[in-house]
């Protein structure tokens, strides 16, 4: 029952703030919107006692849907420790990003309608997080979609932010195809969906008759739609349209990590797939590569910070490409406070700026709005992996697998990622300098009303600064080590485990350090922009990424759609034949109403004429 | 030809005369006249019959038609005067309302 309720609650606040919140006002929306979510967080943690105490995992069996074939198909939740990090997770930062949206979301009309779909959202991550079946946790998948394009659209009057939230879905939609092969194949295989008898299938000694690899690479495609990994990444930055709080619950902290806490869930297939593991290593590198050089010449402050999320996603998939599968749940966990804590800070600057987002337009803030500074630096230098922050434990380790994992570790993959975390702390420490360092660059009226953030705001970025300045001192590899086995060490390689601790720090407080130094002074920075004005123009325009999309995607089904099926099908193939029956019947209509003459004396000799007629006819024949 | 065979071919031509002058003439007086001209050659007919087979129906029949002819010319006697008032015509070809 405990764990029904968990995402139930949320539910009932989407139910109650959907139908009445309208009426009964914002004080009413506030307590259910953020109130159930925070009971769902004390379920939560009573469960997460529980399972401590008893060490097995909870699992509640609801309801069976339909039983035929082996096992019958049930919603069925399932509360073991990796389900309880992502639980906790979800529901604790949610809850912080709920009652920050009471200060964030406060003069908006559509106050209830956000704390309805938010509380949507809740309920199914919830759902994603807690399905013991493949098949709840695609309900939830797909329902969290769902909530993402309501919530990206949710200032829909303007068609820019609608189109962003139409992106997002329909982008989605190619990677939830390749994640429904997967499943169809699962099931095929092994005959069922329950993700433990997957697991326990393919960890036992002789795995189902179907190609690990194959199944392994077809989630792992609805993975990279979910988690905006290339070639799928492109709704994430246009997702910025969306409410700043709805950015960091769900295109930060928790939806977009769903694709790595899927693979996770079902590592037993990736332990099998080497070459599986291979392609996820690789998209995983190289999007964490791609993303951050994007990062650096972006100018909105919410783009970055996308770009940055992207490229934390990467490292997450470098992680479970190498095997270190709690490390990527471990890296999930520290970016969830961090990233959230930047994206609140950010909206906390943007509430301060009146609605600018262009970090040109910014500097000169940290005197300001000190509360939004200090937790924003802290996350900052958490994300940089600047120790003994929380982000500096588990880039170490991505960084350490990377190089070390025995099941595809290897130097150029370091390489790749030392570099990509070297950008994340200039980009990240180029954002910090020129959003809060410098002269004021902001017209004199901006200026006049920058004003630090209500206690609601401010009080949540305390609490996940904290989290992010803390947080790594959780060990969750070791305790997520009963389910995921860390990865055996390539033979030699352990007298190099104090070089990349040291390494790392040093690239963090390089990042620091360059940006400082290029950043400190404005003037370093448009000269150098200058030098490399072409590379600078790529990365500003994302690699024409979209571009090519739209050349080599959209404008040729647009052709065929309106050519072909518009034209040639709508219009002439199934218009025309209507209209041209229609046409028939008026025509021969035409001709038969002459007859109508109106008169009298002609309707007569017709039925005179038909009288003899038949006359003769039966005499006749 | 015997007397019956006679008086049926008349009834028949009455009829047809009758029939021909609906059709052709636009009078619609005439048009009436020829009605009753139809009906007579219906009564010759029965009667010529009700003689031949030496029974009284067809003979009682007559009655009946003439009664019905009687009610008709009732009607359309007064409808024609109206019409005849509207219009100042009793051309029927000038009554082509329900043209299609």
């Amino acid at each position: 029952m405990k764990l029904l309720l968990i995402p139930l609650l949320p539910f009932a606040g989407f139910v109650i703030n959907g139908l009445v919140g309208r009426r009964l006002g914002r004080a009413f929306v506030s307590v259910v919107g953020c109130g159930l979510p925070l009971v769902s967080f004390a379920l939560a943690l009573l469960s997460f006692r529980e399972l401590s105490a008893g060490g097995t995992p909870l699992v509640e069996v609801v309801y069976t849907w339909a039983a035929f074939g082996g096992q019958p198909f049930e919603v069925a939740f399932q509360f073991d420790r990796l389900s309880a990090v992502m639980t906790l997770i979800v529901t604790g930062i949610g809850s912080l990003i709920h009652v920050y949206s009471t200060g964030y979301m406060k003069d908006d009309p559509g106050y209830g309608r956000y704390f309805a779909y938010l509380n949507l959202f809740l309920f199914f991550m919830l759902l994603l997080v807690l399905g013991k079946s493949l098949l709840v946790l695609f309900t939830g998948w797909e329902g969290v979609g769902l909530a993402s394009y309501l919530l990206i659209g949710f200032w829909f009057e303007d068609a820019d932010k609608a189109r962003a939230g139409k992106k997002a879905f329909i982008t989605n939609r190619v990677g939830d195809a390749g994640f429904l092969l997967g499943m169809f194949l699962l099931y095929q295989a092994v005959g069922t969906l329950d993700m433990q008898a997957i697991d326990a299938a393919f960890a036992s000694g002789s795995p189902p008759a179907v190609s690990a690899s194959l199944v392994g690479i077809l989630l792992f495609i609805g993975a990279c739609g979910k988690s905006a990994q290339i070639p799928l990444h492109v709704w994430l930055p246009d997702a910025m349209a969306g409410p700043t709080p709805v950015s960091a619950l769900i295109h930060a902290a928790t939806m977009v990590t769903a694709g790595v806490y899927m693979t996770a869930r079902l590592s037993p297939i990736y332990v099998l797939a080497a070459d599986a593991s291979h392609v996820i290593a690789t998209v995983g590198a190289a999007t964490a590569f791609f993303a951050a050089t994007v990062a650096i010449a972006q100018n909105d402050i919410k783009k970055v910070l996308a770009y940055s999320t992207i490229s934390q996603l990467g490292f997450m998939f470098v992680a479970i490409g190498v095997g270190a599968y709690g490390v990527a749940i471990f890296h999930l966990y520290t970016h969830a406070f961090f990233k959230a804590c930047l994206f609140l800070g950010a909206g906390s600057v943007i509430h301060a700026m009146s609605g600018e987002q262009d970090v040109r337009k910014m500097g000169g803030l940290a005197r300001r709005i000190p509360v939004t500074f200090v937790t924003f630096a802290i996350a900052t230098a958490a994300i940089a992996g600047i120790p003994p922050l929380a982000g500096f434990f588990s880039k170490d380790e991505i960084l350490w697998f990377a190089l070390g994992s025995a099941s595809g570790g290897s130097p150029l993959l370091f390489a790749v990622m030392a570099v990509t975390a070297l950008l994340t702390a200039f980009y990240m420490f180029r954002l910090l300098w020129l959003t809060f360092f410098g002269a004021p660059r902001m017209s004199a009226e901006a200026s006049h009303h920058v004003h630090e953030s209500p206690a609601s705001m401010t009080g949540v970025l305390v609490v996940l600064a904290v989290g992010s300045a803390v947080g790594g001192f959780l060990s969750i590899p070791h305790y997520l080590e009963p389910m995921f086995a860390l990865p055996a060490l390539k033979e030699g390689v352990e007298s190099l485990e104090h070089p990349v601790v040291y390494l790392s720090v040093a690239i963090a407080l390089t990042g620091l350090a360059g940006a400082w130094h290029v950043f400190g002074d404005l003037r370093r920075a448009e000269a150098l922009r200058a030098r490399f004005a072409a590379v600078y123009g790529v990365l500003a325009a994302k690699y024409y990424v979209d571009e090519l999309y739209d050349a080599l995607l959209a404008r040729p089904l647009t052709w065929i759609s309106k050519k072909v099926f518009l034209d040639l099908g709508d219009r002439a193939l199934i218009d025309g034949t209507l209209d041209g029956m229609a046409r028939l019947a008026r025509r021969t209509a035409g001709v038969l109403a002459r007859v109508q003459t109106g008169q009298l004396q002609l309707y007569l000799l017709l039925a005179l004429a038909g009288v003899v007629g038949s006359l003769w006819w039966t005499s006749h024949v | 030809m015997d007397k019956t065979q006679l008086l049926v071919v008349v009834g028949g031509l009455l009829f047809s005369i009758g029939l021909a002058g609906i059709v052709v003439r636009r009078n619609a007086l005439v048009m009436l006249m020829c009605m009753e001209l139809m009906l007579n050659g219906v009564n010759l007919t029965l009667v010529s019959f009700a003689q031949r087979t030496a029974t009284s129906e067809g003979a009682v029949l007559v009655f009946l038609v003439f009664v019905v002819a009687g009610a008709e010319i009732a009607i359309a006697i007064p409808i024609l005067l109206l019409l005849a008032r509207a219009r100042k015509t009793l051309d029927v070809q000038a009554y082509a309302e329900l043209k299609g």
